[in-house]
């Protein structure tokens, strides 16, 4: 190279101002907030005494709670990788409870969690034709793999159960269970410890209890596919091609990948998680298959997948936050009362933070909204169920409203592709 | 299939090198492709109508053609991307039949495509070793590809940091990457679509001075273009495409860039007039200390100041990515700035909205025609509304004026020679240089006292690039102030009545249209010298 | 120099049965996939649709499905205003929900002459279905948060505050276990009109409003600036901005549009129906059949109108299904069939016309440019 081509090298063509990035935040970095989290945890339980908040049965819960949403959003971290949205999850989350909770009646749990994926994956390969070959918006798409998926499971299940022992047409009878299985010999001495009630330490051991002991074989399940998950798409020649065809699937092509291939596997991964998922909800959550069982978690593992950044750790992370109001939620009202105190107090944190930095209008909007959840707080005893109910949908709310600007997702989200469109 | 690695000299048997200047004499089998009757039909146009070319080993081999001529049908044509309808290819002395780029890939064809194709999001060594990717027990080995990329890099001197991210390279840097992966596939024939089109002149030369490296390791260069001096610099043979079909193939040094241009158009070009100067001294839009300084990052703009004055055009000179476009945006009010103020007359806009500037009189001919410019599934009619949608004749109170506003779009059509059947047919049905000739005359209809033109005649045939000219001419002779933003340098210096460089977001360089010579305003853009 | 299109008056004739193509396709696509799903749970398929096909032309049911229709229409229109700007309102449920409980309250809490009750009772409906998705738009416009995403969430939480405050102020309904909103009196109940004949039941008067609203849609859209600004963002963003639209403005503003139409869909229930009050049994999901609808009659007021009633035929006559013991979520899978073969359908039917209009453009421009031979060559 020449020496004025070093020296033009830099110069012109000036690359334009670089968006600002969120880095991936190092382990050094995830462990220290996960740290802080539990130190604020526990005080906010030592405050309130709502020590709910940090005791194993919630974790235990959260984590259980945590898959369901956590496989929904890998789900859709898969197609969306690929350039899918892929809105239709809660539609195959549903058809994976159903298939869960009719083939696990009939065969038992194991084959119920795999026609629950099958089931979950047929629903992507509408998906995938819909939008892949015929080009339709993936939007449009995925809400009527959401109706369809609502009407399928009713049809059935009106012929499949209605008539069988503890089972309707809106319920499938009850399942054997899925063993568990825990970490032996510290579950007892941290039971006590946890009962000692000391700050920080009765919550740490409340917390590592709960991720200890009595965890679902299936949860392990779902574990290792986030972790493989991370090795498929980062490591190898299949994950790479099916992320430049979310990328830039003209560049793909150019390279001789099959675009269309590549989208197709990816939705049908994405439908096969998500029936993973909601198998998972009907055998290990529930009592088989109910109507109405999934909630939304579709949606919200969405949430946390942008929360996420489309990347399985965040994902995992953002999993983990909303299974964990799910089950303050579901076991203790008074423990999402506590919440209130968290989050506003977080809230005026971040609007000084804000404040320092001259961000007025956003200082000011988060300081009024931490007063209001502080007020709240002190207004009141406890929250009435129906209000407790929202605290996963309100959660994604807040989320998606700090987090969806600085994000990047994969650059051919969402966009129409047709082969040969390059150039 | 994992990439051999391409051969050294010392390794390569008899290689014919070739200098550029001596017309070479070679038996048949010396050629690297050959095209034969290739023939390519689409709904309702013959892209390619019996083209025959054969291009021997170790040649540079450049292929010209207005736009629409065809030449980028025939490069996916041999690149796999397209199947021809008639004809054969041969590549080697074999006859080929690609189904898709691997195939063309697999038998050593490596395209460096116009537009880059590369993902922004993945690094440097994700681009190039996507689709050939080296697997060690199914993990991709990274360790082997960068080795394997960085002798490439080196024996061909093009030099890239494997683990950067592509979204922080220059497009200089961009377009070795894309090199690189043609090279890391082992192509023997590269097809280049138009290389140069964003590189300034002292990179253009390096660009050339890579092709020759290229040429002595024996490979083979396409290279398609349409800018006819930088052709005869550095091709040995130049075959020439005119609405889709083979007109001559010739040497370069037996031609002259005149000679080629008629070949191309196939008829006498028209002579450029030389003007008087119709520059009055009434300012008619005034830019003063406008910067633009995002939180995070690098200025955007740097104080910009300037006067347009009735009858005047000013032109802009620079890279792209130098700031250009954010200035445009920030004049028609798309855009934040930090500081700064604009004037329209004796008012100050800076606060004002994008309508209301429209209104006041600044029109807009936008670089990205299809994205900013038109409603492409709309019909002509409200495209001609598009921009002017608050004004007559296009409404009337709250209503839309449809038969007003389609009368006036007949009206437009013909004055501007908009080949159309009528006013209903949806913009996406007409070619780039007809939806840029209603866009030109729905913006001179406003009556607009400023118009912005970026890159005016980008991707429109030399018939319509000649018509927009002429038109803006006319303006200007009426009173019109113009900014001119373009990247073709032969139309910045034959319209502009002064000329301003624009490098990193501040005015570098004040230039006398009439007396500079692209090579100085070539300089002044990448700052590597200085222009008078 | 207008092209030698086939026209009827200003309808293009082409155009027309290339837009109807579409959905009767898809509506024979699903006929048959139902079709299919009755044969293998070995339910007799014409048999049942005969029943289907006899009961539908009974007033009574005829009278259902027009009523049922206009619910489902107002419904389509919500979201069709946000379709129109490439925005997916699929909050319409929650807001309609929310709206039609509040104007309940609100209604049942005071007695004016009937005029102002009603109009009152329409307004607070319209309002707070127009606040319920403003809330997803400031979040789009402000933080970027999708709307996909936003709304359904948003549905989410307005069953849990409906259900909450319903438990504050709810009174027992007569004669069962439900319980609801005061009622509200008769100076706020919506005139019928005996529209079907052979028929006691009446047809909603809000079926007046109804039609007043599609002619609004169509007129605002099709022929005012505000129209052309909303439409021009939803075909392209980057040009309405280069154009002077505020983009952000026109989101906000579709929104509301959007949410208070919204509000009207549980009107005709509310206002016509026996009981005029807003308790748990109160219709739902009429969102979701809204979009179904939108995406059938293809944004279009009237396209939107069959729709609506051909999906409320197939809801009022499925009553039969259950009797001849069909499941009759059987109508669901038909529903979501058409959604997507619809949807399909549509994009096929585009491409054809694409390929056919750049064929008859290079056709016709070949035709002109022989017969000026002599023109310019530029």
């Amino acid at each position: 190279m020449t020496a004025t081509a070093q020296a033009v090298a830099g110069a012109p063509g000036a690359p334009p101002a670089p968006k600002r990035r969120l880095a991936r935040p190092g382990w050094p970095t995830v462990l220290l907030a996960f740290a802080g989290f539990i130190v604020v945890l526990s005080v906010i339980a030592a405050i309130t005494g709502a020590d709910q908040l940090t005791s194993s049965g919630t974790v235990g819960a959260a984590v259980a709670l945590a898959v369901p949403i956590g496989m929904a959003g890998l789900g859709g971290l898969w197609s969306e990788r690929a350039g899918v949205v892929n809105i239709g999850l809660e539609g195959m989350l549903i058809l994976g409870t159903w298939g869960g909770g009719w083939a696990g009646y009939h065969w038992g749990p194991w084959v119920g969690v795999l026609v629950g994926a099958l089931m979950g994956a047929a629903g992507g390969l509408l998906h995938a034709i819909a939008t892949v070959t015929f080009g339709v918006d993936h939007i449009v798409s995925g809400v009527a793999i959401n109706i369809l998926g609502l009407g399928v499971t009713q049809y059935l299940s009106v012929i499949a159960f209605e008539g069988t022992p503890g089972g309707g047409e809106s319920q499938s009878p009850p399942i054997g269970d899925i063993s568990e299985v825990s970490i032996p010999g510290i579950g007892d001495p941290l039971d006590e410890l946890q009962d000692k009630g000391w700050f920080l330490v009765s919550d740490v051991a409340g917390i590592v209890r709960g991720l200890t002991v009595g965890i679902s074989l299936l949860t392990l399940v779902a574990i290792l596919l986030v972790v493989g998950t991370y090795y498929v798409l980062w490591r190898t020649a299949f994950g790479l091609r099916l992320r430049s065809c979310g990328e830039s699937p003209v560049a793909a092509e150019s390279l001789g990948v099959n675009v269309y291939l590549m989208k197709y596997a990816a939705v049908l991964v994405s439908g096969g998680l998500a029936g993973f998922g909601g198998a998972y909800l009907a055998l290990v959550l529930g009592n088989g298959y109910r109507e109405g069982q999934t909630g939304g978690r579709g949606f919200i593992g969405l949430a946390a997948m942008i929360f996420g950044n489309w990347r399985p750790g965040g994902l995992a992370a953002g999993a983990g936050l909303f299974g964990y109001t799910d089950a303050l939620q579901l076991r203790s009202s008074e423990a999402v009362h506590a919440l209130l105190l968290l989050v506003g107090v977080l809230l005026v944190v971040v609007s000084i933070w804000l404040a320092v930095r001259r961000r007025v209008v956003g200082a000011a909007v988060t300081f009024v909204a931490g007063v209001v959840f502080l007020v709240w707080y002190a207004a009141t005893d406890t929250l009435p169920e129906q209000i407790t109910n929202m605290t996963p949908y309100v959660t994604t709310l807040l989320v998606l409203a700090f987090a969806s600007q600085r994000l990047r997702m994969p650059a051919a989200d969402g966009l129409p592709y047709r082969r040969g469109q390059g150039g | 299939m994992p990439a051999d690695l391409p051969l050294t000299p010392s390794e390569e048997g008899a290689v014919i090198a070739t200098s550029s200047a001596s017309p070479p004499v070679q038996a048949p089998t010396d050629t690297a492709v050959e095209l034969h009757g290739i023939t390519k039909r689409f709904p309702g146009v013959v892209a390619n109508d019996d083209i025959n070319i054969v291009v021997r080993r170790g040649h540079v081999h450049a292929i010209v053609g207005e736009n629409g001529a065809g030449k980028s049908t025939l490069m996916k044509i041999l690149y796999g991307m397209q199947r021809p309808d008639d004809g054969t290819i041969s590549v080697d002395g074999r006859e080929v039949n690609f189904h898709s780029p691997s195939d063309a890939i697999d038998a050593g064809v490596g395209m460096v495509h116009q537009h880059f194709m590369l993902a922004d999001n993945l690094t440097v060594l994700e681009n190039v070793v996507l689709g050939s990717e080296p697997t060690r027990a199914g993990w991709i080995d990274f360790g082997t590809a960068k080795s394997r990329i960085s002798e490439i890099a080196e024996t061909y001197g093009l030099e890239v940091a494997p683990d950067t991210l592509v979204e922080d390279l220059g497009v200089g840097e961009r377009q070795r990457v894309e090199i690189l992966k043609v090279l890391y596939r082992g192509a023997r024939i590269l097809i280049l679509d138009e290389p140069t089109a964003v590189l300034v002149p002292q990179e253009v030369d390096e660009l050339f001075d890579n092709l020759r490296e290229l040429k002595e390791e024996g490979l083979t260069i396409l290279f398609i273009s349409h800018k006819l001096d930088e052709v005869l610099q550095v091709a040995d043979e130049i075959t020439v495409i005119r609405r889709g079909t083979t007109v001559d193939t010739v040497d370069p040094s037996s031609v002259t860039a005149r000679e080629l241009a008629e070949l191309m158009v196939g008829s006498e070009l028209p002579t450029p007039e030389t003007r008087e100067s119709t520059v009055t001294d009434v300012p008619v839009l005034e830019v003063e200390g406008l910067s633009i300084r995002p939180a995070q990052s690098r200025p955007v703009l740097e104080d910009i100041s300037f006067t347009i004055h009735r009858g005047e055009v000013l032109g802009i000179a620079g890279v792209e990515g130098n700031g250009q476009a954010e200035l445009v945006e920030a004049i028609m009010g798309m855009r934040p700035v930090t500081e700064g103020r604009i004037e329209l007359g004796d008012t100050d806009m800076s606060s004002w909205s994008t309508r209301s500037r429209r209104e006041a009189g600044i029109g807009y001919i936008p670089e990205d025609r299809q994205r900013h410019g038109m409603l492409l599934d709309a019909p002509l009619w409200e495209n001609r509304m598009l921009g002017h949608q608050t004004e007559k004749p296009n409404v009337n109170g709250v209503w839309i004026d449809r038969a007003n506003a389609r009368k006036d779009t007949e009206r437009i059509i013909r004055e501007y020679d908009v080949r159309t059947p009528g006013v209903d047919v949806l913009a996406a049905s007409l070619s780039g240089g007809n939806q840029q000739k209603l866009i030109v005359g729905r913006e001179m209809s406003g009556e607009p006292k400023v118009l912005i033109a970026a890159h005016p005649t980008r991707g429109v045939d030399v018939g319509a690039q000649a018509a927009i000219w002429e038109h803006i001419r006319a303006a200007r002779r009426a009173g019109l102030a113009v900014l001119l933003i373009s990247a073709d340098l032969d139309e910045l210096i034959g319209l502009s009545d002064s000329l301003k460089v624009i490098l990193r977001g501040r005015f570098v360089a004040d230039v006398d249209p009439g007396a500079v010579t692209p090579q100085e305003l070539g300089s002044a853009m990448t700052g590597a010298g200085e222009a008078s | 120099m207008s092209t030698a299109t086939a026209r009827f008056g200003r309808v293009d004739v082409r155009r027309l049965a290339v837009s109807i193509a579409a959905p009767a396709l898809a509506i024979l696509f699903s006929l048959i996939v139902t079709g299919l799903v009755l044969v293998s749970s070995g339910d007799p398929v014409w048999s049942t649709l005969e029943q289907v096909w006899e009961y539908a032309k009974t007033p009574r049911v005829i009278a259902l499905s027009v009523n049922q229709g206009v619910t489902y229409y107002l419904s389509a229109l919500a979201v069709a205003i946000g379709f129109r700007m490439n925005l997916f309102n699929i909050g319409v449920d929650g807001q309609y929900r929310l709206a039609a409980f509040s104007a309940a309250v609100v209604g049942g809490s005071f007695s004016l002459p009937k005029p102002l009750h009603i109009t009152i009772i329409v307004l607070v409906a319209m309002l707070v279905g127009a606040m319920w998705a403003g809330i997803a738009a400031a979040l789009k416009v402000t933080r970027g948060v999708s709307e996909v995403i936003s709304t359904i969430m948003l549905n989410a939480i307005a069953t849990s505050l409906i259900a909450f405050m319903l438990g504050k102020v709810a009174v027992d309904v007569a004669g069962s276990n439900n319980i609801g909103t005061d009622p509200i009196d008769e100076t706020g109940a919506f005139p019928g009109i005996p529209l079907i004949p052979d028929s006691e039941l009446d047809v909603y008067g809000f079926i007046l409003v109804a039609i007043a609203a599609g002619i609004a849609y169509s007129v605002v859209l099709g022929r005012t600036r505000f129209g052309y600004d909303l439409r021009a963002t939803g075909r392209s963003e980057p040009a309405a901005v280069a154009s002077g639209v505020s983009v952000k403005r026109m989101v906000l503003i579709s929104m509301l549009l959007s949410g208070a139409v919204a509000g009207l869909v549980g009107m005709p229930q509310l206002l016509g129906g026996d009981s005029r009050t807003y308790s748990l049994d109160f219709p739902a999901g009429l969102g979701f059949t809204g979009i179904a609808i939108a995406l059938l009659g293809r944004n279009n007021a009237v396209g939107m109108a069959f729709s609506a009633l051909l999906f409320s035929f197939l809801d009022a006559s499925s009553i039969i299904l259950d009797i001849n013991d069909i499941s009759k979520e059987i109508v669901l899978i038909m529903q979501g069939t058409i959604v997507l073969s619809v949807v399909i359908a549509y994009e096929l039917v585009r491409r054809y016309s694409i390929v056919a209009e750049q064929r008859r453009v290079s056709r016709e421009l070949a035709a002109q440019r022989d017969v000026d031979a002599e023109g310019v060559p530029a």
